[in-house]
């Protein structure tokens, strides 16, 4: 007993609460999109042809897009299916929503946790160059880009890339996760990564700005502490503090943003995804949002929302398990 | 040492930047008309004199269609970030002040709105309100008004325990009047700073939301919508269609987010020393 159960029981409470918000996301997604005006026949089939159509056949179609159940009962029979794992079948793919879910996030994956690791290994760098340089002209350079990229959205840099690599420079692929035309099984490693090579880039270079600027306070606090002093006193260079005594205290709080950060990346994905038409995730809940792909869009609303409270229960763990002190605080409290 | 005063420079510069987003708002909507008047004698022309932006395939002059876009974007940033922010205070408040059940409720709720990336909470509440102009305001301004409220709700629990409020709780003042008397007045700077510096995020969202297609209509020139055009002219070397909006449009998310810093340093200088 002691300090394990407390920790199980701390971790168990997260779960609970995590479990709690998701069905809360499900039900608040469905409530938006069972709220909508927009008519999924009008968008999917069209005006014209639904215009020739006999009673009997709009009919059908309007079951099949499920209008005729209550939006009540139709959740509650979703959610009754959703806890079996069933997540029903996506209307425009035609497909169970889980195995479209499954591919989609394996394109996407690949994506996020490339940009997440960079855009997190990246940040942390520099976020420590500009706080052991402050205010000189590193410190100047890092923050100017920030501020920049902050500002930016990241459709248009995916634009720019775009632009400048694909169609100016001609070394990568306009978009798409593999070649036009291209059978599924002749399709190399390399062939997957030159087109994964811009989305990456984008979703890395958006995601530097928080963790460096964040991680640049923390470093100057420390490179005014007294034992950043007395290290200085001993004839240590700024870079060298930063890196030998900075980098433990700095890592803590840059790891819980990074795991915080993951609903930014899912966010960016979106946007580059369809930039690049990459078949990932984002690119399927743009699709099923305009065609009002309604057990699409809330499997992939609630998927994502579990990817983001996993990330925040497991920045809850980390620093626990990190931080002695932390550790002693929630145990006393 | 800076002799000049670094006070009245800030403010200065407050004053120019707002002088200059209004300059483009008013500018805008003013060129609103010259924006959508098509010439195909001028189709696709690259940047000029004569159109400084160049002109897109149906011979819109594409410095008019920025400038009223961005003007739209402004406008609309302006709107959902007041309601954005008055949702934030109005719950903050409420949620410190009651506490219990009520405050664990609200909480519930800011963690479900954060929980859901911000681009998909746009799109969902968009589609729920029929897309167009009313479900991108509705979009933004109800996912953004999370963070700020949080700041709120800590604040005025950390104020709760000052002197002045107990002694006017003793003195039997009512809670909606030292939510009026006392509080607002003391929330007021962190208030402005934070809702000054939400509207790069919204109209960052404004502009993805449109350019995914779920905001306003392709018709509209509206930074998006002229994006998510210029992409299907991307790859016949039509670079201006889409290199002079978006560079618009981060130089105004810029003076935004510059205009909030420099307000924050006016208004509350002991967060922002060093």
């Amino acid at each position: 007993m002691g300090r394990l159960g407390h920790r199980l029981r701390f971790a168990g409470k997260k779960l609970l609460r995590m479990v709690l918000l998701l069905f809360g996301v499900s039900a608040v997604t469905f409530a938006l999109m069972a709220a909508s005006p927009l008519d999924p026949l009008q968008t999917n089939v069209g005006q014209a042809a639904l215009g020739s159509m006999s009673p009997e056949q709009i009919a059908q179609l309007e079951a099949y897009w499920g209008m005729d159940v209550p939006p009540l009962e139709r959740y509650l029979s979703w959610l009754i299916g959703a806890l079996h794992g069933d997540f029903g079948t996506s209307l425009l793919y035609r497909q169970p929503v889980l195995t479209v879910i499954g591919q989609r996030l394996r394109s996407s994956l690949w994506l996020m946790l490339t940009a997440w690791i960079l855009s997190g290994v990246l940040g942390l760098a520099l976020g420590i160059t500009a706080g052991a340089c402050r205010d000189r002209w590193p410190d100047k350079l890092i923050r100017g880009y920030c501020f920049t990229i902050s500002s930016t959205p990241a459709f248009w840099l995916a634009l720019l890339l775009l632009m400048i690599f694909s169609v100016w420079l001609g070394w990568l692929p306009i978009g798409l996760s593999i070649p036009i035309g291209m059978d599924a099984a002749s399709v190399t490693l390399l062939d997957r990564l030159r087109h994964a090579i811009l989305p990456a880039l984008t979703l890395s270079i958006t995601g530097v700005a928080n963790i460096a600027l964040h991680t640049r306070e923390k470093t100057i606090d420390v490179m005014e502490s007294d034992y950043a002093l007395f290290a200085r006193a001993r004839g240590e260079r700024p870079l060298a503090i930063a890196v030998r005594h900075g980098l433990w205290n700095v890592a803590l709080p840059a790891i819980t943003l990074q795991f915080a950060s993951i609903s930014e990346i899912v966010g960016g994905s979106v946007l580059v995804e369809q930039v690049f038409s990459y078949p990932g995730l984002g690119q399927a809940a743009v699709t099923a949002g305009l065609g009002s792909d309604l057990p699409l869009l809330l499997g992939i609303t609630v998927v994502t929302a579990a990817l983001v409270f996993a990330g925040n229960l497991a920045a809850d763990l980390l620093y626990g398990a990190v931080d002695p002190k932390i550790r002693r605080g929630a145990a006393r409290s | 040492m800076r002799t000049s005063n670094r006070r009245r420079s800030t403010l200065s510069f407050l004053l120019a930047a707002a002088a200059a987003l209004a300059v483009v708002t008013v500018v805008g909507i003013l060129l609103t008309e010259t924006a959508m008047e098509t010439d195909f004698s001028r189709t696709g022309l690259p940047p000029s004199l004569d159109a400084l932006f160049g002109t897109d395939w149906m011979g819109r002059d594409m410095f008019a269609r920025t400038l009223s876009g961005l003007s739209l974007s402004i406008r609309i940033g302006l709107l959902t970030a007041a309601i954005s922010a008055a949702v934030a205070l109005a719950l903050g408040i409420v949620s410190a002040v009651c506490g219990g059940l009520v405050d664990a409720a609200i909480s519930w709720c800011i963690d479900l709105v954060m929980g859901i990336p911000h681009i998909l909470l746009v799109m969902l509440i968009s589609i729920a309100c029929g897309r167009g102009f009313t479900g991108v305001v509705m979009g933004v301004a109800l996912s953004h008004w999370t963070s700020l409220a949080r700041v709120v709700r800590g604040e005025v629990i950390q104020l709760r325990q000052a002197p002045y409020i107990l002694t006017a709780q003793k003195l039997g003042v009512s809670r909606a009047g030292i939510v009026r008397r006392h509080l607002l007045p003391h929330l007021l700077p962190q208030f402005l700073t934070g809702l000054v510096l939400l509207f790069p995020h919204a109209i960052l969202h404004e502009a993805s939301v449109t350019f995914l297609g779920f905001g306003l209509s392709s018709e509209r020139p509206a930074i998006g919508a002229i994006l998510s055009e210029s992409m299907r002219y991307l790859t016949t070397g039509k670079w201006w269609l889409a290199l002079f909006p978006g560079l618009s449009l981060v130089l105004v998310v810029m003076l935004f987010a510059l205009l909030g810093d420099r307000l924050r340093r006016l208004l509350d200088p002991a967060s922002v020393h060093g």
